[in-house]
C-alpha cells in the first residue's frame, strides 16, 4: 500500500502536538485553529475568505471524496492557511469533479496534515479555548518540539487582527440582475463569498461590488437602493473605517443588510461591543431562532467574535440617539449568542450566520427577501 | 407550546410480532414514547401482542393489552379504556394500518379519538403512491415515471409505455412485500399479481428502472410549529434494486457534495410539509443518477421506521422519543438534547465517525429460496458499527455479523488471468447477494480494476477505493517483515481483527494479540456525541477506535458487563435483547454501574439510556476483552454476565473466564456440562434420567451405524447450533445418505448429532431458576404441536393444559435434577418429550432461553431480573416476596390462573424460489419463525384464537375448508372434521381424505390434486385460486417427500388462506372456531390479570 512518506507534526501553543501525515503542501504553517463540524462542503470551506490566517480542523471523519468541482469555489483560491483531516481522500468520485482535493491543496501551497486524531484536537480546543497553531511537515518538522513551539507563539493572534482589507478586491466589480432588475445595491467586500452576490442577482438586484476602503461618497455615487456589508475574517473591534461607513449609510437611512462580519460592524456601528467567542460557531447545524416568527432554522455559521448586545426587549441604540431602539431579531438555540440585530426605526438589519449558505442549509434564505422588503418599503416612503 | 392540557390518556399502538421488515426497532421506538408519555403524566395504554417486548412490560404502560392487533380488539380496547388519543406513528406499518382501518370503520369518530402525530390525510399522502406523485412533482421535484395499475391488463399496457424493466411496488405494504423488478411480460405477471393480492388497496404501482442509481434516505423531524430538522442522512452502498433493509448502508452521506446534500434536503423539508405529517419523523428515499445528478423521490414513510432507528443509534438523536415529545405538544426548540443537555433538539447531528449497517440473512433456512436480492426485503436482522473512518466500520461490522467467513478473507483468491474465471467473477460481483461485498473485495484482490467492478455492480468507486485500501492493508500485512508496531497500528486504524492479522501472517491469534498488547496498542473508546464534540456528552455511548485519547470516564461503583445477543437471526431474536435489558434493570437497581455491549441497533439494549454505559461494538473475543480491559482501567468491574443474550455470549464464557475475566452466574463449566453429549448424558444417567437413544458421529459410516442401532426414524443436527439449524428427521438410511451429502459438514471439529426420534409425542418446555440451593420452575409450557417441530415455531400453552399431576411431578424433580447436577447459577431452559408414558429429556440450555419473556408475561415474574441478580449473588430464598412469588412457583398455578398461549409467527410468503413460487411452509425441527404473538385469556380456546389472530391468522366463521391429511394421522382427523361440519362449514377433500370421511357419514366435495386431475377438472389449485377455501388443513406424511402438497400450501400461504399443517393444531383450532363464532373477545390488560 501507499503509506504516507512525509511525517508532520501539529503544534498547540499551549505545547499539545499531535503528529500525523504530510496532506497538501509540505512544509510549515501558522494561524489560528478552529474546528468546523460540518460533514459536507469541504470545497466552500477552503475557499471561504473568513478563513484567512485560520487553520482548518474538519471534525468529518473523511474528506476530499468527491473531489473538486468547477461551480464550488466560494471565492478565487482557497483562503485556509492550513487543513488538518482524519482520512484523506485517496480518489474522487462525483460527476461533476474536475480534479482532487489534495492535489489542489499541493497546487495552492497550502500546508495540512492528515492521520491525527481531529476529535482529541475538537476536545481539546472545546475546553481550552482558540488559540493558535502551526503545522509542519517535512524538513519543517524535523526541528524539535521546543523550537516549534516558539514558532507558534511568536505568531500573531486573531484578537485585534484587521484582515478585511487583506481578502477584499481592490477595484469594483459589477454582477448584473439576473432576468428584470428591480434593485441595486453597494454590497461592500470584506472578504464575501461568491454565493452572497448571487443569492442578491437572482433576485433581480444589480451587485456592486466593492473594495473594503470603499467611502460613503463613493457609494452615493452609485445611487444604490441598499447597502450591504458581507462576511469576512478578522476582529471586528479593528474595522474602525467601516464602521463610521456604515454610521453614515445608517444616517442616510439607506436600507442596509450585513451578514456575519457585516452583523458584527451593524452592532459596533449603533455603539455595541463585540468579543471573542471561546472557540467559535463553525457549521452548518446551528439552530437560530428568528424572534419575529418564533421559528427555528438550520444555520450556517463561521464566527469567531460576536455582539454584546441585551438579548431581551428594545434597547436605544447606544452610540447615536437619532439611530433609535435595537432589537436583537435571532439568537443561537445552542449558547444564546447574538445571531441578528434589527433596527427598528431605521431599514436597517443583520445577522451573523449565513443565510447564502454554500456549505449548508437553505433556511435562511429568506432574509434576502427581507432585504428586498426593507428597500421596496424604504421606496415607497420616499416616493 | 408546551405539553397539551387537552389530553390525559393516549392509545398507542405497537408493531406486534417480529416479522421481515418490522422487527425488535419498534418495541425500541414503541417503549421510548411509552416512557415519554407517562413522564408527561399521561395515562398510557398499549396494546402489542409481542410479548417478548419491553413495551408490553407491565411498568411501562399504565394498562397493557397483549392482544391481537386487530380493529375490532382495538375498538374493545377503546371502548373500555376512553382514550382521548391514539399514537399510531411509533408501531410500524401495523400501527398505521391499524389506524387507518379505525378510521374506515368510523370508530375513531364514534369514540372522539383524536390521532395524534399523524392523520388519516397525511398516513394517506404518504403512502399512496399516485397521491405522493403529485405532491413530490408540486414541490417541484421529480419522481421516477410511473403509471398505477388495478388490473394485470392495466399492468401489462402500463409496462409497454414505460419500457421494460419496471420496477412493481404494491401500495400499503412494509418492507417491501410484494414488490420486484420485472424484466419481461411473464415476471410482470408474476410480480404484479401477487402484489394487486399484498396490497389492501390492490394497487400496484409500475416505475421506470432506476437499477443501478445511487439511493440515499434522509430521517426528517417536524414539530407543530413547522420547525423541520434532517435527523441523519444514509447512504446505502448497494445501488437502487437492492431493499434499503437489504443494502449494507453507511452514515453520514459519503459521495454527495454539499450542493446535491442541500438539494436533497430541500426536497424532503417541502415533501414533508406538503404531505402534512402533523408532527414527528418520517423517512425519505432518493435515487441519485450517478452519471448526471438527476434526484429522484423514491419514496416516504410518514413514521418512525426501521431507518429511523437506525439513524437514531447512528447518531445518539433519539427520533422516537422526541416523535412522542412532539405528538404531545412540544416543538423541538422546547426539548432538550438527550445527550448534551444544554443545546435543544431543534438542530441537525453532525458526526465525526463514520456508521455502517450489514443486514443479516438466513437463507439457509430455505434453501428453496432465490437468494438474489431484490426490492422486497428479505434479510431477519442487522448490524451496526462505528468507527472513525469507513474502513474500520465495514470491517468492524463485519465481524458482528456472528458469521463464519462473514470478514474479508484473502485466502485461495480466483485466478483471473483465467478468462473463464474472470467472467465467473463478474458475474458474482454484478448479481445482488448477500455475498456480492466478498465477490468485490476479492475480485478486487484478485487484479480487476475498480472501474471494471464498478461497470459490473454500480457501487459508488469511493467504496470500492475503500475495499482496495483494505486489500492494500492485508497485502501490507502479510508482506511486512516483522508484525511492528507501525504494522498493528496500520491494520488497527483500517479494522483488522487479530485474528484477520493473524490468519494474514500464518500465525495464531493469541500471539497476535500478545504481541499488540506488549507494543501498548490498544483502542480508545470515542462517544457517540450528536455534535462532533462541539458540546460536551453526558451520556457514556461508546465505540472503540484506535485513536490517540479516550473518553471513558473513570467510575468509583463496582460495574456489571453485560453481552448482548448480536444481530437478529432466527432462532436468536428480540426474547435476548429483552433478558439482557431486565438484567440491565435489575443488576441496576442492585447498586452496581451496568455496562451494556451489543451491535444490534434494533434493541432496546442498544439505547443509551438502558445501561450506564454502552458499547457499540462487535460481540468477539477481542472486541468485549478490549472494552473489559478499558473498563478495569475505569473502575472496578464485578464480573460479565454471559447468559442472558443467547449462544453468542454464552460461547464468549469459557475463553473470557480462560483470559482471567470474572463471568457471573452459570460458569463455562456448567454450560459445557449442559452442552456435552457425553457429559450431559452422564449428569442425566446420575441423575436416573432418560434420554431419546443418541450418538454423536464424525464421520458418515459412524452416523450410520449409530442409527441403525437406536432405530430410525432418527433426528440428525450439527452441534451446538441454536434454532435447530441444519436439523432434520430421517426416516431411513436414503434420507440419512442425503442428509449428509448435501445438508451438512461433518468432521472432527464438526461432529453430527443423531438421536432417536419420538413420534407423536407431546414436547415440554421449562424455564428453570437455580441458585445453587433452591429451585425456582417459571413455567411448564405444553407445546401444541407434537415433538419434531422446532420449539420456536410450535404454538405452546401455559399452564399445561393435558399434563396430568404425576408428569408435573417428574417433570418438577427432573429439573431440579438437571439444575442441580449441570451446576447452572441462573436460568436454565429444558425441553422433555412425553410418550408412552415416558418422560424424555431432549436437551438443556444452560441460559435464558427464548420462551423467559412469554412465561414472564403469563405468570407475571421477571424471571430474567431474578436471574441477573442470582448471578450478582443474591439467592431465590431471599427474591422470595420480592422478585419471585413469596411461594410456589410458574409449575403450580391455580385453575383460575389466566390460559397463555405463543403462537409463532413464519415468513414463508417473503421467500419465493427462482421459478417465483413462495417456498413450503411445511413446519419441521429447524426452527424458521421470525417471531411470536401471546394469546391470554380465560381458556385456552380463546386464548389460542387470540394466538392466531395476532399471527395474521383469522379463522374463518364459515365458508369451506379443505383438508387433506395423511394415513397416519386419518384417524384422528374425523372428530374435528365432524365438528367443522357440524359448525356448517362446507369440506371439500382429496381422494383419500373424502373416503375415510365418507366412511364416517361425513359429506365431502371430492377435489384432485393437481397432479391426479384430467385436463377438465377442477383441482384444489383452481379452488384456491377462486378464493373459494376459507381455510386448508394439509397434513403430511413425515415419511414421504413432502412435495405433494407443496403446491397446495404454497398456493395458500400465496393467496393467505389459514393454512394448518399440523393434526394437533387443527384439532386446537377448531376448539377455537366455536369461540369465534359465538363471541367476539373480550379484553383485559396484563395489569388486570395480575390484579
Amino acid at each position: 500500500m501507499r503509506l504516507s512518506t512525509t511525517p508532520a507534526v501539529l503544534v498547540l501553543e499551549d505545547g499539545r502536538t499531535f503528529r500525523g501525515s504530510s496532506y497538501g503542501a509540505v512544509g510549515e504553517t501558522l494561524g489560528e485553529a478552529v474546528f468546523v463540524t460540518a460533514m459536507s462542503g469541504y470545497q466552500e470551506t477552503l475557499t471561504d475568505p473568513s478563513y484567512h490566517r485560520q487553520i482548518v480542523i474538519q471534525t468529518a471523519p473523511h474528506i476530499g471524496n468527491t473531489g473538486i468541482t468547477d461551480d464550488d469555489d466560494e471565492s478565487g483560491k482557497i483562503w485556509v492557511a492550513g487543513y488538518v483531516v482524519r482520512d484523506a481522500s485517496r480518489i474522487s468520485s462525483n460527476w461533476r469533479s474536475i480534479g482532487d482535493l489534495s492535489t489542489r491543496l499541493e497546487e495552492s501551497g497550502i500546508v495540512g496534515i492528515s492521520d491525527v486524531d481531529t476529535r482529541a484536537l475538537t476536545l481539546h480546543l472545546r475546553e481550552a479555548g482558540a488559540m493558535r497553531m502551526g503545522i509542519f511537515s517535512g524538513p519543517a518538522a524535523e526541528a524539535d518540539d521546543k523550537e516549534l513551539l516558539a514558532k507558534v507563539q511568536a505568531s500573531p493572534r486573531m484578537a485585534g487582527a484587521k484582515l478585511a482589507e487583506q481578502v477584499s478586491i481592490t477595484q469594483p466589480q459589477l454582477i448584473p440582475a439576473v432576468g428584470e432588475k428591480k434593485f441595486s445595491v453597494a454590497a461592500l467586500d470584506l472578504g464575501i463569498k461568491s454565493m452572497t452576490p448571487q443569492r442578491l442577482s437572482e433576485r433581480g438586484i444589480d451587485v456592486h461590488l466593492l473594495p473594503a476602503t470603499t467611502n460613503f461618497a463613493e457609494i452615493q455615487a452609485l445611487g444604490v437602493d441598499g447597502v450591504f456589508f458581507s462576511n469576512g475574517p478578522g476582529d471586528p473591534a479593528t474595522a474602525d473605517a467601516q464602521v463610521d461607513l456604515l454610521r453614515e449609510v445608517l444616517g442616510a437611512k439607506i436600507p442596509f443588510f450585513g451578514i456575519c462580519f457585516g452583523n458584527q460592524l451593524l452592532g459596533r456601528a449603533l455603539g455595541f461591543g463585540t468579543y471573542k467567542l471561546p472557540f467559535g460557531h463553525r457549521g452548518i447545524n446551528v439552530p437560530v431562532m428568528d424572534r419575529t416568527t418564533d421559528k427555528v432554522e438550520i444555520t450556517s455559521q463561521n464566527h469567531g467574535f460576536a455582539v454584546d448586545a441585551p438579548l431581551d426587549g428594545e434597547t436605544q441604540a447606544p452610540h447615536d440617539e437619532s439611530f433609535g431602539r435595537v432589537a436583537v431579531s435571532h439568537v443561537c438555540l445552542n449558547d444564546d449568542v447574538v445571531e441578528g440585530l434589527q433596527c427598528l426605526d431605521l431599514p436597517a438589519f443583520s445577522v451573523q450566520f449565513h443565510p447564502e449558505a454554500a456549505a449548508g442549509p437553505h433556511d435562511s434564505s429568506y432574509l434576502f427577501d427581507r432585504f428586498i422588503d426593507l428597500m421596496s418599503a424604504s421606496q415607497v416612503a420616499q416616493a | 407550546m408546551p405539553l397539551r392540557q387537552d389530553l390525559s390518556s393516549v392509545l398507542v399502538i405497537g408493531s406486534g410480532p417480529i416479522v421481515i421488515g418490522q422487527a425488535c426497532e419498534f418495541d425500541y421506538s414503541g417503549t421510548q414514547a411509552c416512557r415519554v408519555l407517562r413522564d408527561e403524566g399521561l395515562r398510557v395504554i398499549l396494546i402489542n401482542s409481542n410479548p417478548a417486548t419491553i413495551m408490553t412490560d407491565p411498568d411501562v404502560a399504565d394498562a397493557t393489552y397483549v392482544e391481537p392487533i386487530d380493529p375490532d380488539i382495538i375498538e374493545s380496547i377503546i371502548d373500555k379504556e376512553r382514550p382521548d388519543a391514539i399514537l399510531p406513528t411509533l408501531g410500524g406499518q401495523t400501527a398505521l394500518n391499524a389506524a387507518i382501518a379505525l378510521h374506515d370503520a368510523g370508530i375513531l369518530e364514534k369514540y372522539g379519538v383524536e390521532l395524534i402525530g399523524a392523520d388519516v390525510d397525511a398516513i394517506q399522502r404518504g403512502e399512496d403512491r399516485q397521491k405522493f406523485k403529485t405532491i413530490v412533482e408540486e414541490c417541484g421535484a421529480e419522481s421516477a415515471k410511473s403509471v398505477i395499475c388495478h388490473t394485470i391488463d392495466e399492468a401489462l399496457a402500463g409496462a409497454e409505455e414505460l419500457n421494460y424493466p419496471v420496477v412493481v411496488r404494491p401500495s400499503f405494504t412494509m418492507g417491501g412485500l410484494g414488490s420486484g423488478m420485472a424484466y419481461d411480460e411473464n415476471d410482470l405477471r408474476r410480480i404484479a399479481g401477487a402484489g394487486l393480492g399484498d396490497s389492501i388497496t390492490h394497487e400496484v404501482l409500475l416505475e421506470e428502472s432506476i437499477l443501478g442509481w445511487k439511493e440515499y434516505e434522509l430521517e426528517l423531524m417536524r414539530d407543530h410549529k413547522d420547525n423541520v430538522v434532517v435527523i441523519c442522512s444514509i447512504e446505502n452502498v448497494d445501488p437502487v434494486g437492492v431493499h434499503t433493509g437489504d443494502s449494507i448502508t453507511v452514515a453520514p452521506s459519503l459521495t454527495l457534495t454539499d450542493r446535491e446534500y442541500q438539494k436533497m434536503r430541500d426536497i424532503g423539508i417541502d415533501v414533508i410539509r406538503a404531505v402534512g405529517v402533523a408532527t414527528g419523523g418520517c423517512n425519505i428515499q432518493y435515487a441519485v443518477d450517478p452519471a448526471t445528478g438527476r434526484i429522484v423521490v423514491i419514496e416516504m414513510n410518514p413514521r418512525v421506521s426501521r431507518s429511523s432507528a437506525l439513524a437514531s443509534k447512528a447518531t445518539g438523536f433519539p427520533i422516537a422519543k422526541m416523535a412522542a415529545k412532539l405528538a404531545v405538544g412540544y416543538s423541538l426548540d422546547e426539548i432538550p438534547n438527550d445527550i448534551t443537555k444544554v443545546t435543544p433538539a431543534s438542530f441537525e447531528p453532525t458526526l465525526d465517525y463514520v456508521v455502517v449497517k450489514i443486514p443479516r440473512f438466513t437463507f439457509e433456512k430455505f434453501p428453496a429460496a432465490d437468494p438474489t436480492l431484490t426490492t422486497t426485503m428479505k434479510s431477519v436482522g442487522e448490524v451496526m458499527s462505528l468507527g472513525r473512518n469507513f474502513t474500520t466500520a465495514l470491517q468492524k461490522a463485519m465481524r458482528s455479523m456472528e458469521q463464519r467467513d462473514a470478514s474479508f478473507s484473502w485466502s485461495d483468491l480466483p485466478d483471473i488471468s483465467d478468462e473463464d474465471v474472470r467472467e465467473s467473477v463478474l458475474e458474482s460481483i454484478s448479481h445482488a447477494t448477500a455475498d456480492r461485498i466478498h465477490s468485490v473485495q476479492r475480485g478486487l484482490a484478485a487484479g480487476l480494476s475498480n472501474a471494471e467492478v464498478f461497470e459490473a455492480c454500480e457501487i459508488d468507486p469511493w467504496f470500492l477505493d475503500q475495499i482496495e485500501l483494505i486489500n492494500e492493508v492485508a497485502e501490507f500485512i502479510s508482506s511486512a517483515e516483522e508484525l511492528d508496531a507501525q504494522v498493528l497500528q496500520v491494520a488497527k486504524n483500517h479494522g483488522f481483527s487479530d485474528e484477520q492479522i493473524a490468519s494474514l501472517r500464518s500465525m495464531d491469534t493469541g500471539v497476535v494479540t500478545g504481541v499488540r498488547h506488549a507494543l501498548r496498542i490498544r483502542p480508545v473508546f470515542k462517544t457517540v456525541d450528536t455534535c462532533a464534540g462541539e458540546f460536551a456528552a453526558h451520556t457514556p455511548y461508546h465505540y472503540s477506535s484506535y485513536d490517540e485519547e479516550t473518553e471513558v470516564a473513570p467510575r468509583e461503583k463496582p460495574a456489571v458487563i453485560i453481552l448482548g445477543s448480536g444481530p437478529n437471526r432466527i432462532g436468536q431474536g428480540i426474547e435476548f435483547d429483552y433478558s439482557c435489558v431486565h438484567a440491565t434493570m435489575a443488576i441496576s437497581e442492585a447498586g452496581f454501574e451496568t455496562i451494556m455491549v451489543n451491535c444490534n441497533p434494533e434493541t432496546v439494549s442498544t439505547d443509551y439510556d438502558t445501561a450506564d454505559r454502552l458499547y457499540f461494538e462487535p460481540l468477539t473475543f477481542e472486541d468485549v476483552m478490549e472494552v473489559y480491559h478499558a473498563e478495569v482501567a475505569a473502575g472496578p468491574v464485578l464480573g460479565v454476565v454471559c447468559t442472558l443474550g443467547g449462544q453468542t455470549p454464552l460461547g464468549l464464557a469459557d475463553k473470557l473466564k480462560a483470559a482471567g475475566v470474572p463471568v457471573l452466574g452459570t460458569q463455562p463449566e456448567a454450560i459445557d456440562l449442559a452442552e456435552d453429549r457425553g457429559e450431559f448424558g452422564a449428569v442425566l444417567d446420575r441423575a436416573g434420567l432418560t434420554a431419546p437413544k443418541h450418538g454423536t458421529a464424525v464421520t458418515y459410516a459412524e452416523a450410520e451405524t449409530i442409527a441403525e442401532e437406536i432405530g430410525y426414524p432418527v433426528l440428525v443436527r450439527p452441534s451446538y447450533v441454536l434454532g435447530g439449524r441444519g436439523m432434520q428427521i430421517v426416516y431411513d438410511r436414503t434420507q440419512l445418505v442425503d442428509y449428509m451429502a448435501t445438508a451438512t459438514e461433518i468432521s472432527i471439529d464438526r461432529p453430527v448429532l443423531v438421536d432417536r426420534f419420538l413420534e407423536d409425542a407431546i414436547e415440554i418446555d421449562v424455564d428453570a431458576l437455580y441458585d445453587g440451593t433452591d429451585i425456582f420452575i417459571g413455567g411448564i409450557m405444553e407445546h401444541i404441536e407434537e415433538a419434531g417441530i422446532h420449539s420456536g415455531d410450535s404454538a405452546c400453552v401455559l399452564p399445561s393444559l393435558t399434563l396430568g399431576e404425576d408428569v408435573l411431578d417428574r417433570v418438577r424433580s427432573a429439573t431440579a435434577a438437571i439444575a442441580e447436577g449441570t451446576n447452572v447459577r441462573g436460568l436454565l431452559n429444558i425441553q422433555f418429550a412425553i410418550t408412552a408414558d415416558v418422560l424424555h429429556v431432549i436437551e438443556a440450555n444452560p441460559r435464558a432461553s427464548r420462551t423467559v419473556p412469554f412465561v414472564s408475561k403469563a405468570t407475571s415474574t421477571q424471571l430474567a431480573k431474578a436471574a441477573a441478580l442470582i448471578a450478582v449473588g443474591r439467592t431465590i430464598a431471599d427474591m422470595r416476596g420480592d422478585m419471585l412469588p413469596e411461594t410456589g412457583d410458574g409449575s403450580r398455578l391455580s385453575l383460575d390462573h389466566p390460559i397463555a398461549v405463543k403462537e409463532a409467527v413464519l415468513p414463508f410468503r417473503r421467500f419465493r424460489t427462482v421459478e417465483g413460487k413462495v417456498v413450503d411452509s411445511i413446519l419441521g425441527p429447524e426452527m424458521r419463525s421470525t417471531g411470536e404473538v401471546m394469546g391470554i385469556d380465560h381458556d385456552f380456546p380463546t386464548a389460542f384464537a387470540k394466538g392466531l389472530l395476532g399471527a395474521s391468522i383469522k379463522l374463518p366463521t364459515s365458508g369451506t375448508v379443505f383438508v387433506s391429511v395423511a394415513d397416519r394421522d386419518k384417524r384422528a382427523m374425523v372428530l374435528p372434521v365432524k365438528e367443522l361440519v357440524d359448525m356448517g362449514f362446507d369440506v371439500v377433500a382429496t381422494t383419500g381424505t373424502a373416503a375415510v370421511l365418507s366412511r364416517y357419514g361425513i359429506k365431502t366435495t371430492q377435489v384432485h390434486k393437481h397432479f391426479e386431475a384430467d385436463a377438465e377438472d377442477r383441482t384444489i389449485l383452481d379452488y384456491l385460486a377462486a378464493g373459494t377455501i376459507d381455510m386448508v388443513i394439509n397434513v403430511p406424511s413425515g415419511r414421504q417427500e413432502r412435495a405433494d402438497g407443496y403446491e397446495i400450501r404454497a398456493s395458500a400461504t400465496a393467496h393467505s388462506v389459514p393454512l394448518i399443517t399440523t393434526l394437533a393444531e387443527f384439532a386446537a383450532a377448531v376448539t377455537s372456531l366455536e369461540v369465534v363464532r359465538d363471541k367476539t373477545f373480550k379484553v383485559r390488560s396484563l395489569q388486570d390479570w395480575n390484579a
